[in-house]
């Protein structure tokens, strides 16, 4: 496949990982920001490629992670109230709230549905106009232009029936939060190419510059990776401080200027929960009050829920990149994808799903012996 | 509104582990840890003995010296009609192939019909076209049957239960846990055409694809195989859960490692972009036509070779081996270079957020 297997080879991932040797001198602690990009480390076992001086951390850029355990009681609550269809991407549905999870509610005879896209949500609230359609709108800003046109194409359409759940998290405002930490020792950022395919990348210039701190916007694949990390690598090597692209065959500097454009006019920024880290100010968007009449969270009188998140779970000094996750005493043991203590276990991309699920082996051995076939 | 449904005071730990399930999860179906907790916890215990332990696709006994598998499947595929098959024939070659995975020749089917109210007499024709059809293909003869009907919205259009007894040859003795270090693993052809046919088809889910269901019977390229070499330690089908599932449940049974490498499994290019956008792992999709030999390195040429010049063989590659190493553990050699661990999904496979 075009752009993909190119990315994917062998051959260029081993000519990036020679490059990368021969430029560091140093050890550097590097942050990959999101999700999809731990999951393509820990997937492809990239870490076995890069020197010993180069420590990556995972950091909280799984949107199923960083949802707040409250958030998921009022989903559950909002699922199981009759008449209602609760549709939701299909990894927020095993995120365990504080007594049970989706799948639960399914079972229980909740109508839920696991939808690919929130338009297919609207679609459904259209054809069944006796029941009330709430989609769950987690997601960092790569969702959000989609969960905003849903909204407004409900306005449009002047359908009674749609809400969203809305809990829309931003990435520039996190990085902030880490570099500002008095515990941060992240020295260089692979901002999320996704991300950065939406909203640009100018943001970051000024939290490059104020901490001093180099970001290179970094696509998803191997050799994306591999080469984000090379890049990194050589401005703190060369005392540079800039943020490139890495990621140029899909994010221009302004973003994707109509869909900025529509999630301007749908959302506003507001202050955020993130499980794990706390609240960090204008850290996420909520529906603007032009279009408050689609908000589940006010139709449904759900606001008043509040839950305690553990203090047990390291699931923060994971998410802050201050622990590795099997760095977690129940690691493995009280905690495994069947049954998460925290967020970070549920979804794939979580960082200690990822572990568990694609690095379990390291734990005991440092590499795996060579496969020789007849 | 009432917020009775939640008890927002048992929330002071961290998301409480669900450890109980008190009612059945769609996951419990789904081939993955879940399934197999079911299994262990329930039903196994309730009805121990030798022939159910070894938990293989079907039981192997003998009567009056005549060894003979027994295997059961029930189909509930929705849609059922997609690109390349029907619930019929994939109940036909569904009991066709379990019975071929424990090396028998499969001789007879039973299949039980249960049937919601108002399925139009056109749709269930179709179905009994394509069984007759797989019948014939696989050379078994459906010997008895059973149906029953059940009110609207009770069912979903039709759900089939297939039976099958199978002769096995002598010498022949095929079991998960014969997998031994040193064995080869061969795959018969590409993977998650299955999974990825019914997908594209699937409400809500619609998307345009030339991927059919690879939908079709075993036995005869089993045969073939045991002709090359009775010396064949495991045979599997990888259906639901893919051959993630599939060899993780050999790993397991078998106490031995399993490492693959992943540039030598097969994904057809169509299959891959359906995966990438769809966020799942083709190693985790089913399969219905294909086959996984674990084979003790000495007889893995001439049973490669029978393969390929079988039809349903042609496209069989070695894409692993067995280890001492990491016993109940599935490792895969990435595309560039680095390692994983291939684990056994917890339940379903669910998409990826972004």
């Amino acid at each position: 496949m075009r752009y993909i297997d190119e990315y994917r080879s062998e051959a260029a991932a081993k000519r990036m990982a020679t490059r990368i040797r021969q430029v560091t001198t140093h050890p550097w602690t590097l942050m990959e920001i999101c999700g999809g990009q731990t999951y393509t480390i820990v997937k492809y076992g990239l870490e076995e490629l890069l020197p010993d001086e180069i420590t990556l951390v995972h950091g909280p850029g799984c949107p199923v992670c960083v949802t707040p355990l409250e958030l998921i009681d009022k989903a559950i609550v909002i699922a199981s109230t009759p008449g209602v269809i609760f549709t939701s991407f299909g990894d927020m549905l095993r995120v365990p709230g504080s007594s049970k999870d989706l799948l639960t509610v399914k079972a229980e005879g909740g109508d839920v549905r696991m939808v690919y896209s929130p338009l297919d949500a609207v679609k459904i609230a259209q054809s069944c106009p006796e029941k009330r359609v709430v989609f769950f709108g987690v997601g960092f800003e790569t969702t959000a232009p989609a969960n905003a046109m849903a909204v407004w194409q409900a306005k449009r359409l002047g359908l009674k029936n749609f809400s969203v759940l809305c809990s829309h998290v931003l990435v520039p405002p996190a990085i902030e939060a880490l570099l500002s930490s008095p515990t941060n020792r992240v020295q260089g950022f692979l901002a999320a190419g996704h991300v950065c395919t939406v909203m640009g990348y100018e943001e970051y210039i000024p939290l490059a510059l104020r901490y001093q701190t180099p970001i290179v916007v970094t696509g998803f694949e191997p050799v994306d990776i591999l080469q984000g990390v090379y890049m990194t690598v050589r401005q703190l090597e060369e005392g540079r401080v800039e943020v490139e692209n890495q990621y140029a065959r899909s994010v221009r500097r302004e973003g994707n200027v109509p869909a900025r454009k529509l999630m301007a006019e749908v959302f506003q920024t507001t202050n955020r929960n993130w499980r794990g880290i706390g609240e960090i100010p204008n850290s996420g968007y909520a529906l603007s009050p032009e279009y408050a009449d689609y908000d589940a969270e006010k139709i449904f009188s759900v606001e008043g829920i509040k839950t305690r998140e553990s203090e047990e779970c390291i699931a923060g000094q994971v998410l802050q990149g201050l622990k590795k996750p099997h760095q977690c005493p129940a690691f493995g043991t009280g905690c495994t994808p069947e049954h998460p203590l925290g967020a970070p276990m549920v979804s794939s991309e979580g960082a200690c799903a990822a572990y568990y699920h694609f690095g379990r082996f390291r734990l005991g051995r440092t590499s795996a012996p060579e496969v020789v076939v007849t | 509104m009432s917020h009775s449904t939640v008890d927002l005071s048992v929330g002071h730990s961290c998301p409480v582990p669900i450890n109980n399930y008190k009612h059945v999860l769609l996951a419990h179906g789904g081939g993955g840890k879940l399934t197999q907790q079911l299994i262990q916890k329930m039903f196994a215990p309730q009805f121990e003995n030798e022939l159910l332990s070894p938990l293989h696709d079907g039981a192997v006994f003998s009567i009056n010296g005549t060894r003979l598998a027994l295997s059961t499947d029930s189909f509930v595929v929705n849609p059922i009609f997609f690109p390349g098959g029907t619930i019929g024939d994939l109940a036909v070659n569904g009991t066709v192939n379990d019975l071929a995975m424990c090396g028998a020749k499969p001789l007879y089917l039973s299949a039980a019909f249960i049937i919601e109210e108002g399925m139009t007499m056109e749709d269930l024709w179709r179905v009994v076209l394509s069984m007759k059809e797989a019948t014939d293909r696989a050379g078994v003869v459906l010997v008895t049957g059973d149906t029953k009907v059940v009110d609207r919205k009770k069912g979903d259009k039709i759900f089939i239960n297939t039976s099958g007894v199978g002769v096995m040859e002598q010498g022949v003795d095929i079991n998960p846990a014969n997998a031994r270090p040193g064995d080869v693993v061969i795959l018969s052809g590409p993977i998650a055409l299955h999974g990825i046919a019914i997908m594209s088809v699937r409400e809500g889910l619609e998307f345009e694809t030339e991927i059919c269901s690879d939908t079709a019977p075993l036995n005869g390229l089993v045969q073939d195989m045991l002709k090359a070499s009775k010396d064949i330690h495991v045979l599997r089908d990888p259906t639901r859960g893919g051959i993630a599932s599939a060899l993780n449940e050999i790993a397991e049974s078998a106490g031995v490692g399993i490492l693959i490498r992943e540039e030598h499994i097969p994904v057809p290019d169509e299959v891959r972009g359906a995966c990438e956008i769809l966020g799942l792992d083709p190693l985790y999709v089913a399969n219905e036509g294909k086959l996984l030999a674990i084979v003790p390195r000495e007889s893995a040429q001439e049973v490669l070779r029978a393969m390929q010049a079988h039809p349903m063989g042609k496209d069989a590659v070695v894409i692993g081996q067995v280890m001492v190493e990491n016993p109940g553990i599935v490792l895969m050699k990435s595309r560039v270079g680095g390692t994983r661990v291939v684990d056994m999904l917890s339940g379903e496979q669910l998409p990826r957020i972004c």
